[in-house]
Parts: structure tokens; C-alpha cells; sequence
């Protein structure tokens, strides 16, 4: 995120949600939401084909076609320039490719919008008009926008929009993806990605590999890794021949399910590093036991990017060693083994770690934007934000407030492409997957959690009472739904939160996950699959 | 600035304030019971009462806003009568079992009634007028008959939550807080998040997971941050003989201040889990030199579903190992795999649940140890 939740939830005069289930799904921050709507008066636009809990508040609903979030975009766009509501001063000082931009966004009348998303003209207007005059407008989004074969196109309209109207580096405004997971922007940073070092630094710069080849003694060739959605496949083209897997459960989590269960049948060697026996340890060869939050000192890093401690509260369960441990271990043996490659007298070379605050010293020496961030500043109860490049820094609450990481910010001209998957006579009917309130992604934790699991106790499939009609649904009642890649049986929940020729599905229940039956066409440059459309027959059973 | 005195003493303060904070700025205690930082004041408890010279009546501190020229008096013999009546009149409708109450210790009434000596008054109904434990919700205990209709509840879920779960019934004697029209809390749409239970002052509201289980002062307090999503809410987790037993808010949270979603609360129960795994292990081949390509056809046989660990006898059946024996079979295997096939032959996935300082480690596992960037987690899924 470009802001912070507080400084959103307090200085935007309207929010634009569009592809996040806030209140469900950032269920404190969705309440912030709610409290800015109800109390202060916010304006909101909730653009999302299911009629989510949020929406009851909001100014506006558009309930767009699933992927077509471009071309809703640009018809809004279009109404701006249109009308000469733009914020010019902004566009010329800060900006640049306005000219070849607008000339896209001028192929998306809003008659021809409408067309596209089935978002009447009318409310295209209305809509346009409340983001023109409501300063500062936050853009909100999250798996909605990303999980597109044109998901980092979506992004990048988005960012078009906020330039558009002026609103980037002011408190109340920004485009501000919310992370899912309570770590994955911690794990984006610290360079769990296979095209970048910690803290977003280029595998392919002849500097930063040559930083960490003096750091670390050793590192790799110049060339960008596989993602995990490559790495699957992979296996199957040989190329990959054992996996090192660390608290995650592709199994579940992973689209087509069938698929990725034959990827790692062929694999040579999988470690599973779990707090649960999950799907996925079918699979495994070596199973190791990791422990939970509560049980390991550490830190996690928000979707304001903000560094929090983590603090062990119990002793680990049993044998169970801290995650930092194991792994440690691992690389130790691991070097003993392939003694020809690191240079024992880099200064990080080694793998002696007593604890995680020595870690997070190493990190602050190769990590500019981490720099100052110690876990004694922390204990010490300051608040940061990064980047914090140094141990007197205050951390950034707010991004871009003066210039874009590049310098001026780049319109880009995006045009609409339908999603990959197609409805036909077969699959008549568009598939969306996501999580619920109560559940977390494949459920290994929720699912073992007894309250939890008397509110929501089986995987619901959301269906709109007039497709329940025409299939001969009555009340509660289990479908079928069948993808071109699988099937599953779940009861049915008869509601107008999905329009007509939709259902959401969810991957929180083994015997009823969302994923056997998505599908892997991935965006081409985030390498991000198409879970919000997938084309499905609906069957009563 | 307005010129005010309390207790006799000259104050200077911000036009606007309340006599409540400007005590609390001066640090005059005056006791609150339906007030709270984080509410609007409703001023409905008459706890916080003071005298303002000149007045005909004790005023509320949490409502009245001070003028130039107020003289107050905050402890005087007729306000510290006042509120202990308000006290009496509170424990008269009031169950006389603090004893076995699960929020003694913690509950601001039992507190109040310490401070001001105040009992149950002869003429007190001690009964049980409603159902204990009256709502079926699965975290969240219901017991009217110690509601003191302090009215935070039902603001916590309204101004909080946004919700509006709560409301008040009847008039008078009967007065009583209930969802909705009368229904239980999940009908009237209650989102578990626990807020009003948070914010309850008595045991009216508590939480059903650790009813009885322990005392206020035997629980440590461990402040750390939530597992689930994003938002990144920091709590405390309550520790009894090394067992999390709940969460409960931390007021200084930076995020989220009080407020948490049913996960952050209530979801914590997969922490001793009894399937949690506490030792290695490893597949039986792995121990008998045996390579995974001869094994084939006891894989797919031991992909059945298999109840624990007894009877091991396929070569895909799970043993338990120690460290040491796991880690080098891990080692050993990496290592062979580089050796054949490269270092790109290898994939590691780390994990957005993890740390930053694991998601580092395994970042410079696969980079510095082994030499690969196929590295990735599941930002993507
Ligand atoms: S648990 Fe939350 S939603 Fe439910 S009544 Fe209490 S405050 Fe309202
Ligand atoms: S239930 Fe608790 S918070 Fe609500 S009115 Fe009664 S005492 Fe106050
Ligand atoms: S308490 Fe809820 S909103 Fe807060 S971090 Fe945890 S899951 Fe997210
Ligand atoms: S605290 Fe002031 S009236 Fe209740």
C-alpha cells in the first residue's frame, strides 16, 4: 500500500473498492471502512460482480462482469476527460505519457463500456462524478484485480486512474493493494521471489549480485528463477526435482488440483515444513515440524508496511523447532555437503544464527529500506514503516509523497482482454473462488478451530436463487459443479450475492475445494492465476 | 483557554473538554463505568458524578463540558454518597457470585464496589431474573442478569464494528440489552469479532472458550501480532502454565486499537491442537537406502488414507526420526540432487505465514547455498 490504513480511513474523502472483499477479508480494516462511511460520511464505490457484505454501505454497487475491470476503468476514464475533470496540474508536473494513454482510454465511450461490464451508462457517470470531486479519493483492492490473466494490467489502470485524478502521494488517497496473508509483504521483501534479492533489488543487477556475492560469499547467475506456478510444471518437464516447501499447501492453495497432485507424485524429493499433517504431506518424503506465531520471536511485515514483533508467548510444542531453526540446520548440513561453492570469509557466509534479532541484523546491512528496522527498536515500542534505511530513520507512512520511485509517474495505455476461460454450452456458467469471513485459505488452522467450525462448518457455494430456479434447486441443497479440469459436491447457498450465471466457490475444505477445479492460465508477467473466472456447469445432486 | 478550579485548584484548559478529561489531564481521578476512551461518552451510569458549585444537581464528568469560571469538587462527602447509591442500585439487580464469576478480577463493578464499600443493598433481588448462558453463539457468553446496562456493547458493535447487533429493550425495572429484535446474536448478524465482550465492564458478556479457566492475575500477557491476514492487528495472547488460553485486545495497538475479527480472537484453539506434528519424519524408504523410483507402487497404495503411525511396514509409510537423522536425509538429498542435476533442478518454496527472518533465511538458502532464484510463495495464489 501507498498509505497507511489510519491515514486512508481518515483523510479519503471517498474509497473505490473494487476486487476486495474488505470486511471479510481485512475484516478490522473493512470496519475502518465502515466507520469512515457511517460516521464521517465517506463516500464509497464498491465495483464487484457479488453483492458483498461492504456493499450495503456503499454510495454506489457496480456490479461489473467478472474480468472486465479494464474496460470499466477506461469507460470511467473516458467520462473524466470527457467532462475536463482531470487534475492537469498533477498530469503535467508529475507524469508522463498522458497523450498515448488518452488515446486508448478514447476507445472506451461509456456506451461501449457499458457494453462490455453491463454497468448501466448512467451509473458510469455517477461514478465519475463522485471520484472527480470527492479529493483525495484511496484505491483499494486485492485478489479481485491481480488473480486476471490482465492482473498487473488491472493494476496498472488503477494507478492511471489515481494520476488521472491527482490522487497519489496524499494522505487519504494512493493505490493501495491490501495483502492477503499476515506476512506476505514481508516475504515479498525479503526477497522470496525469484526475480529479486531482499528488498526488491534486480537477480539480473550486476550490482546487487555482486552486494551479495560479497555479503553472502556466493550467489546466483544472472538470470530470474522459476515462480511456483512455473515450478509445478516443471516438475513434469523435469526441471525440477525436489522442492523445499516452508508452511504452504499447494494442494489447496494451488489452481487444478488434479494437476498439481501428479506434479508432486513425479517430484524426486519433497520437505514439507508444517505445523499440520496438510494435503500436501501426502506428497512429502520428509516431514518437519515448524511451530506457530505463538511459539517463535520474529517480526511480520503488513499491508502498510509496517514491522511489527512477533513474540513467543509458549514453549514450542513437543520436538516442533522455530522455522529460523530448521532452516538454518538445513543450510549448514547443506554447505558441508557443496564445500566448493561459498567463501567462508564473507562476512554473512555463515549460518550460526542464535536467535532472530541476529537475523534481522544481517538483513539490516543488505536490505536498504529495512535498514534501520532492530528488533530493540521495535521492543522499545517505535513505530516504523519502512523504508527505514537507518536506526535513527521514523519509517514512511505515506509513499510517493514528492516523486515515484522511477520519477514521473507512466501512464500506460491498457486495453480490455476477455478472460481466458470462456462460459460455451458445456460450462455455461462463470466460476469465482476466494476465502470467507471465517476461514483462512486452505483451512489447515480455521478448520481446527472448534468455534469457528460451528459457524461455518462445510465449504458453501454461492448461487443466485434465479439459476437455483432453473436448475430445480430447492432451499439448501448440495450441486455439482464441474470444470473442464474436475469436480466437486457442496451444499448450495440460494443468494443474490452472486448475480445471475455465477457461483463463488471457496478452497477452505479438502473434500470440497474450489481449486480442482480452477484452472493455471496465468498472467504473463505476474505469473498469477485466473481463480476469479472459470467456466463451470452447475448440476443439482 | 478556560480557568477552571478543581478541588480548589486553579486549571487552565482547551474550551471544548470535558470535566472527565481535564481531570484526567491534571491527574484527578474521577470513576467511570459506562465511559470509554475509545466511545462516545453517553453519560448514562451516573458513576463519574462530581459537583459544580452553583448547580442544583451532581453533574456527569464524562458529559459536561467545562466553562470559564467552574469550581469542582470531585470527592466531596455528597458526591462519594452519590455514587455509592449509583453502586447499590447497580448490585441490587445484580447476582451475588463474583466467587465463581468469570470476570473477577477484570470486572470494573467488582472494582468500584471495593473502592466504595458498597454491598448488596437488604432490599436487593440477588435472583436470576434471566437465562444464564442464553445465547448460542460459540464464543461469545451471555449472561444478562450481570449486565449493568452501561450500554458499551451495544456502541462497541455500533461505532466499532459497524454492526449494530445491539439495542435496548423496555422500560425501567425490565430494561434489558438484546440483538436485534430479540434474537440470537448470529440472526441479528453478529460477526464474532468479540468487540463487545472487549468492551463489557462486568461478566455480562465473556468469552465461551476460556469461561472458568483461569483468574485475571493468573494469565501473563504476551503482546504479539496476528497470524491470519494482512491488516497485521496486535493482541495479547493469555498464557496459563504455558498454554494460550485467548487473546485479548491490547489497547495500544497500532493498527487496530481494541478491535479484532473473529480470527485474530477466536481462532487461536489450532495452537495445541492434538494433530499439531512434534517430531520428523520421513518416509521408510528413505531409512532403508531404498531410492523413491523402485517404490512406486507402495506410493500409490500409501496414498490411501493411513490412521497414524502403528504397523509401519510399506516403504511409504511414516517414521519418526530425530533431528539429526531427518536433517541429513534432507542434506544428503539436496545435495545428491545439485550434484546431478544442478542447482536449478531445485525449488524452494517459503511462506507468507513465516517471519521476515525465515523468509530471509530461505531467500539466502536457495541463493547462496545452493545458487538457484527459483524461489517464490504464495503471493500469488
Ligand atoms: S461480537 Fe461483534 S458483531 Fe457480534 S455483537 Fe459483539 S460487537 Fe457486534
Ligand atoms: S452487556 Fe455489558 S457492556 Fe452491555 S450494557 Fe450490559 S454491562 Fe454494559
Ligand atoms: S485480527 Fe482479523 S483483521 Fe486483524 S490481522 Fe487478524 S485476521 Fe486480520
Ligand atoms: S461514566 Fe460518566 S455517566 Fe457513566
Amino acid at each position: 500500500m501507498s498509505n497507511s490504513m489510519d491515514d486512508i480511513a481518515n483523510f479519503a474523502e471517498a474509497f473505490f473498492i473494487i476486487g476486495s472483499n474488505t470486511t471479510e477479508q481485512h475484516p478490522v480494516f473493512g470496519t475502518m471502512i465502515r466507520r469512515a462511511v457511517r460516521k464521517r460520511g465517506a463516500k464509497l464505490i464498491v465495483a464487484d460482480p457479488r453483492k458483498i457484505d461492504i456493499t450495503e454501505i456503499a454510495t454506489l454497487h457496480l456490479r461489473h462482469r467478472p474480468g472486465t475491470d479494464i474496460a470499466l476503468l477506461n469507460g470511467l476514464m473516458y467520462i473524466i476527460l470527457e467532462k475536463g475533470m482531470e487534475d492537469k496540474a498533477f498530469i503535467e508536473e508529475r507524469t508522463e505519457g498522458f497523450e498515448e494513454f488518452k488515446q486508448t482510454v478514447m476507445q472506451y465511450p461509456p456506451e461501449k463500456a457499458a457494453e462490455i461490464t453491463n454497468v448501466p451508462v448512467e451509473k458510469l457517470y455517477e461514478t465519475a462524478e463522485i471520484l472527480a470531486s470527492c479529493k483525495p479519493t484511496a484505491v483499494l483492492w486485492a485478489m479481485g484485480i491481480t488473480q486476471h490473466i490482465v492482473g498487473v494490467r488491472n493494476v496498472m489502470d488503477l494507478a492511471n486512474l489515481q494520476m488521472l485524478l491527482g490522487n497519489m502521494g496524499k494522505p487519504g488517497g494512493g493505490v493501495n493493494p491490501l495483502r492477503g496473508q499476515n506476512n506476505v509483504q514481508g516475504a515479498c521483501d525479503m526477497g522470496g521471489l525469484p526475480n529479486v534479492y531482499p528488498a526488491y533489488q534486480p537477480v539480473t543487477s550486476e550490482e546487487a549480485r555482486d552486494k551479495f556475492a560479497k555479503a553472502w560469499g556466493a550467489t546466483t547467475e544472472a538470470k530470474v528463477g522459476l515462480t511456483v506456478t512455473e515450478m509445478m510444471p516443471g516438475i513434469l518437464e523435469g526441471k525440477i526435482k525436489s522442492l523445499y516447501i516452508l508452511g504452504e499447501d499447494p494442494i489447496m492453495s494451488d489452481p487444478d488440483t488434479k494437476h498439481i497432485r501428479h506434479c508432486l507424485e513425479e517430484l524426486d524429493f519433497l520437505v514439507l515444513q508444517e505445523i499440520f499433517p496438510s494435503e500436501t504431506s501426502v506428497y512429502a518424503d520428509v516431514l518437519l515440524p515448524g511451530v506457530t506465531f505463538a511459539e517463535k520471536t520474529g517480526t511480520f511485515t503488513n499491508t502498510e508496511r509496517r514491522v511489527q514483533l512477533v513474540r513467543q508467548a509458549i514453549p514450542t510444542q513437543g520436538d516442533a523447532k522455530p522455522d529460523w531453526w530448521i532452516t538454518s540446520e538445513i543450510a549448514k548440513r547443506l554447505m558441508e555437503r557443496i564445500s566448493d561453492r561459498v567463501r567462508k570469509e564473507a562476512p554473512y557466509a555463515g549460518w550460526g544464527y542464535k536467535n532472530t534479532s541476529e537475523i534481522m541484523a544481517e538483513i539490516n546491512t543488505v536490505t536498504t529500506s529495512y535498514g534501520g528496522i532492530t528488533h530493540a527498536r521495535l521492543e522499545a515500542g517505535e513505530r516504523l514503516q519502512w523504508p527505514c534505511p537507518t536506526f535513527d530513520h521514523p519509517g514512511t507512512p505515506i509513499l510517493h509523497t514528492k516523486q515515484f520511485t522511477r520519477g514521473k509517474g507512466k501512464f500506460m495505455p491498457i486495453d480490455h482482454v476477455p478472460p481466458a476461460e470462456k462460459p460455451d454450452d458445456d460450462f455455461p456458467m462463470i466460476m469465482s473462488t476466494g476465502r470467507v469471513l471465517y476461514h483462512w485459505h486452505g483451512g489447515q488452522m480455521t478448520r481446527r478451530a472448534k468455534g469457528i467450525m460451528q459457524v461455518y462448518g462445510e465449504a458453501l457455494v454461492e448461487v443466485n436463487p434465479d439459476d437455483a430456479t432453473t436448475l430445480g434447486l430447492n432451499g439448501k441443497n448440495v450441486v455439482r459443479i464441474t470444470s473442464r479440469r474436475g469436480s466437486i459436491e457442496a451444499q448450495a447457498w440460494v443468494t443474490d450475492r452472486v448475480p445471475p450465471g455465477m457461483v463463488y466457490a471457496n478452497f477452505h475444505f479438502p473434500e470440497a475445494s474450489a481449486n480442482e477445479l480452477t484452472h493455471a492460465s496465468l498472467d504473463p508477467v505476474s505469473k498469477i492465476p485466473e481463480y476469479k473466472v472459470t467456466a463451470v456447469k452447475v448440476e443439482p445432486v | 483557554m478556560i480557568n477552571l478550579k478543581i478541588n480548589g485548584k486553579s486549571i487552565q484548559a482547551e474550551p471544548g473538554k470535558t470535566i472527565l478529561q481535564v481531570a484526567k489531564e491534571h491527574d484527578v481521578h474521577v470513576p467511570t463505568l459506562c465511559y470509554h476512551k475509545d466511545l462516545s461518552p453517553t453519560g448514562n451510569c451516573r458513576m463519574c458524578v462530581v459537583e459544580v458549585k452553583g448547580g442544583r444537581f451532581l453533574q456527569a464528568a464524562c458529559v459536561t463540558p467545562i466553562w470559564e469560571g467552574m469550581e469542582i469538587e470531585t470527592e466531596n462527602e455528597k458526591v462519594m454518597k452519590d455514587r455509592k447509591l449509583t453502586l447499590e442500585l447497580m448490585l441490587a439487580n445484580h447476582p451475588v457470585d463474583c466467587m465463581i464469576c468469570d470476570a473477577a478480577g477484570k470486572c470494573e463493578l467488582q472494582d468500584l464496589a471495593y473502592e466504595y464499600q458498597a454491598q448488596i443493598p437488604a432490599w436487593g433481588t440477588k435472583g436470576t431474573r434471566y437465562p444464564v448462558n442464553s445465547d448460542p453463539n460459540p464464543f461469545i457468553r451471555v449472561d444478562m442478569n450481570k449486565c449493568i446496562l452501561c450500554r458499551r456493547c451495544v456502541l462497541a458493535c455500533e461505532e466499532i464494528q459497524g454492526r449494530d447487533v445491539w439495542g435496548v429493550a423496555k422500560r425501567g425495572f425490565d430494561e434489558i440489552i438484546v440483538a436485534g429484535a430479540g434474537v440470537t446474536m448470529l440472526e441479528a448478524r453478529c460477526e464474532s469479532c468479540g468487540q463487545c465482550v472487549a468492551f463489557c465492564p462486568t461478566g455480562a458478556l465473556s468469552n465461551k472458550m476460556n469461561y472458568g479457566m483461569a483468574r485475571a492475575h493468573q494469565v501473563k500477557k504476551v503482546a504479539t501480532i496476528c497470524s491470519y491476514c494482512g491488516v497485521g492487528c496486535q493482541f495479547d495472547l493469555l498464557v496459563k502454565n504455558n498454554k494460550v488460553i485467548g487473546v485479548s485486545s491490547n489497547p495500544d495497538a497500532p493498527v487496530n486499537g481494541m478491535a479484532l475479527c473473529v480470527k485474530g480472537r477466536y481462532a487461536y484453539d489450532y495452537i495445541h491442537h492434538p494433530e499439531r506434528l512434534v517430531k520428523p519424519r520421513v518416509r521408510k524408504y528413505l531409512l532403508e537406502g531404498k531410492r523413491k523410483s523402485d517404490i512406486r507402487d507402495s506410493i500409490a497404495e500409501g496414498r490411501k488414507p493411513k490412521v497414524g503411525l502403528s504397523n509401519i511396514e510399506s516403504p511409504w509409510d511414516w517414521v519418526e526420526v530425530e533431528w539429526d537423522k531427518a536433517l541429513d536425509i534432507v542434506a544428503e538429498k539436496f545435495a545428491e540432487t545439485r550434484m546431478k542435476f544442478g542447482a536449478d533442478s531445485l525449488g524452494f518454496l517459503t511462506s507468507a505465514k513465516c517471519l521476515n527472518e525465515e523468509n530471509y533465511l530461505m531467500n539466502k538458502l536457495a541463493r547462496q547455498v545452493v545458487g538457484t532464484n527459483n524461489i517464490d510463495h504464495c503471493a500469488r495464489l
